[in-house]
């Protein structure tokens, strides 16, 4: 299929940026979008112009790098999958695809289509871990007693690869279905009790510290994330932030 | 913002309590404007009793205005603030691919009502703010349904508060949930997804069907 893309060019952070228009052509609908890029960089790079700068890593859906806003959507039309699990074949030939990085204040743009997402880690570090003595004497987790429920619970919410799809289609860029993850998957377990009260509040703090905005209860973060994490998880962690307030 | 509203979430939580708060009075002011269908005497006792009892008067109504004005300034607060978190807007942006008009526009249905209100207390209000404390006219327990049909004979106003109705009904199908969600209950989520469906519906409904009622049952005289 032949293509029309008008992806964001952007030299560095300062740079003011603007989209710019590509042809591809001879596009197979079997590739994979990401694939579809680096053809297009291909032919840039032959061409001696810069080739356009963007996040991947694994291109099977696990590590959370790839990001690029399509058509106004995270990780495109599809769902449940990330901009690597994405085929061509959602897309028809002669459409035009706006290709954009993720927008948010939190999430800058370091150049063309790759933005800093390290809010995600400092908030991360101000609480999304459980503090375990590793030197030797660590209990056997299966001696402790977890109900299914639970830890079917804490592993979806574990299944969030902070990959910042829900801060990129929320109309307030907000962070709270990553953040609500990352504290869900702590709250629900017997390990994660001891520092649950100072790990919400200092999660909560380091997101807001970092910019991001207030969330509305739209839903379209459930919706727009690969994984599926549910907004469940954000009435939860609202009830873990008025729990260890009051 | 400082203190205890500096935190996002508390923010939240503060916006749904008082959401919850309006969405009881709603309640409670139909539930007095529903008998002006049915008895000219029931509307005006039950408008007399509000209109005149102490506590009602001095207590609810200050607290009332009070959550009136906090939801609305709150909102309108968190709004600029959420908008300033993205500083470079897309070029193009699905917002309903995955969300629905209501809850990405409650600003403006927000507005809407916020107009509405204004409209309401010039109507209703002020008058009787006037009537009782300023020019202290002598009180006449039966005068409440007659001035309730005179603010509906005007279509122009008729129309307005039927508009006003369809936002609110737009703005309640969003925030009515989006409250409990706000506040971590979401055991019931379901039911109280379908609660939040019928009172958006029933409850601007049951406004609507009152100003037409009286606006039609006065066009033959």
């Amino acid at each position: 299929m032949n293509l029309t893309l008008k992806i964001w060019r952007q030299k560095g952070p300062q740079d003011k940026g603007q989209m710019v228009e590509y042809k591809v052509t001879d596009i197979s609908e079997h590739m994979s979008f990401l694939e579809m890029m680096d053809v297009l960089n291909e032919s840039l790079v032959a061409k001696n112009e810069e080739p356009i700068a963007f996040d991947h890593d694994c291109r099977e859906g696990i590590c959370g790098m790839c990001s690029l806003q399509i058509n106004g959507e995270p990780h495109g039309p599809d769902r449940g999958i990330t901009t690597c699990q994405l085929h061509m074949r959602m897309f028809k030939d002669g459409d035009t695809i706006y290709i954009e990085p993720f927008r948010a204040n939190a999430f800058p743009v370091i150049k063309d289509l790759v933005v800093d997402r390290m809010a995600f880690e400092r908030i991360q570090q101000a609480g999304g871990y459980i503090s375990v003595n590793t030197s030797g004497n660590t209990q056997d987790a299966n001696s402790i007693p977890i109900s299914k429920h639970n830890a079917d619970l804490s592993m979806d919410a574990a299944s969030c690869i902070g990959c910042g799809a829900c801060v990129a289609s929320c109309k307030n860029s907000s962070a709270m279905l990553f953040v609500s993850a990352k504290v869900s998957q702590f709250a629900l377990l017997p390990q994660g009790k001891i520092e649950a009260k100072d790990r919400v509040k200092n999660m909560v703090a380091q997101m807001d510290l970092e910019g991001f905005g207030n969330c509305t209860n739209t839903g379209a973060c459930e919706i727009e994330c690969p994984k599926g994490i549910s907004i469940e998880n954000i009435a939860r962690m609202n009830r873990e932030y008025l729990a260890a307030s009051i | 913002m400082s203190g205890f509203l500096s935190s996002s979430i508390a923010r939240k939580v503060a916006m749904a309590l008082s959401a919850l708060f309006l969405i009881i009075f709603l309640l409670i002011h139909l539930t007095v404007n529903i008998t002006s269908l049915f008895s000219k005497d029931v509307f005006n006792e039950l408008s007399h009793f509000m209109g005149t009892n102490f506590l009602v008067q001095f207590l609810m109504q200050p607290i009332l205005i009070f959550g009136v004005v906090f939801h609305f300034v709150m909102g309108f607060v968190l709004e600029l603030k959420n908008r300033g978190s993205r500083s470079v807007k897309y070029v193009k942006y699905n917002g309903a691919a995955n969300a629905t008009w209501m809850s990405r526009n409650m600003v403006i249905s927000g507005g809407v009502i916020l107009a509405f209100i204004v409209i309401h207390f010039l109507d209703f209000w002020i008058p009787e703010i006037n009537h009782k404390y300023i020019e202290f006219l002598p009180e006449d327990p039966t005068r409440y349904f007659a001035e309730l049909q005179h603010k509906f004979t005007n279509p122009l106003r008729v129309g307005a508060y039927v508009i006003a109705f369809v936002l609110l009904a737009l703005h309640l199908l969003h925030g009515f949930q989006s409250a409990f969600q706000s506040l971590g209950i979401n055991r019931y989520a379901k039911c109280v997804k379908t609660l939040g469906k019928i009172y958006a519906i029933v409850i601007p409904l049951g406004f609507i069907i009152i100003a037409l009622f009286h606006y039609f049952s006065q066009l033959n005289h």
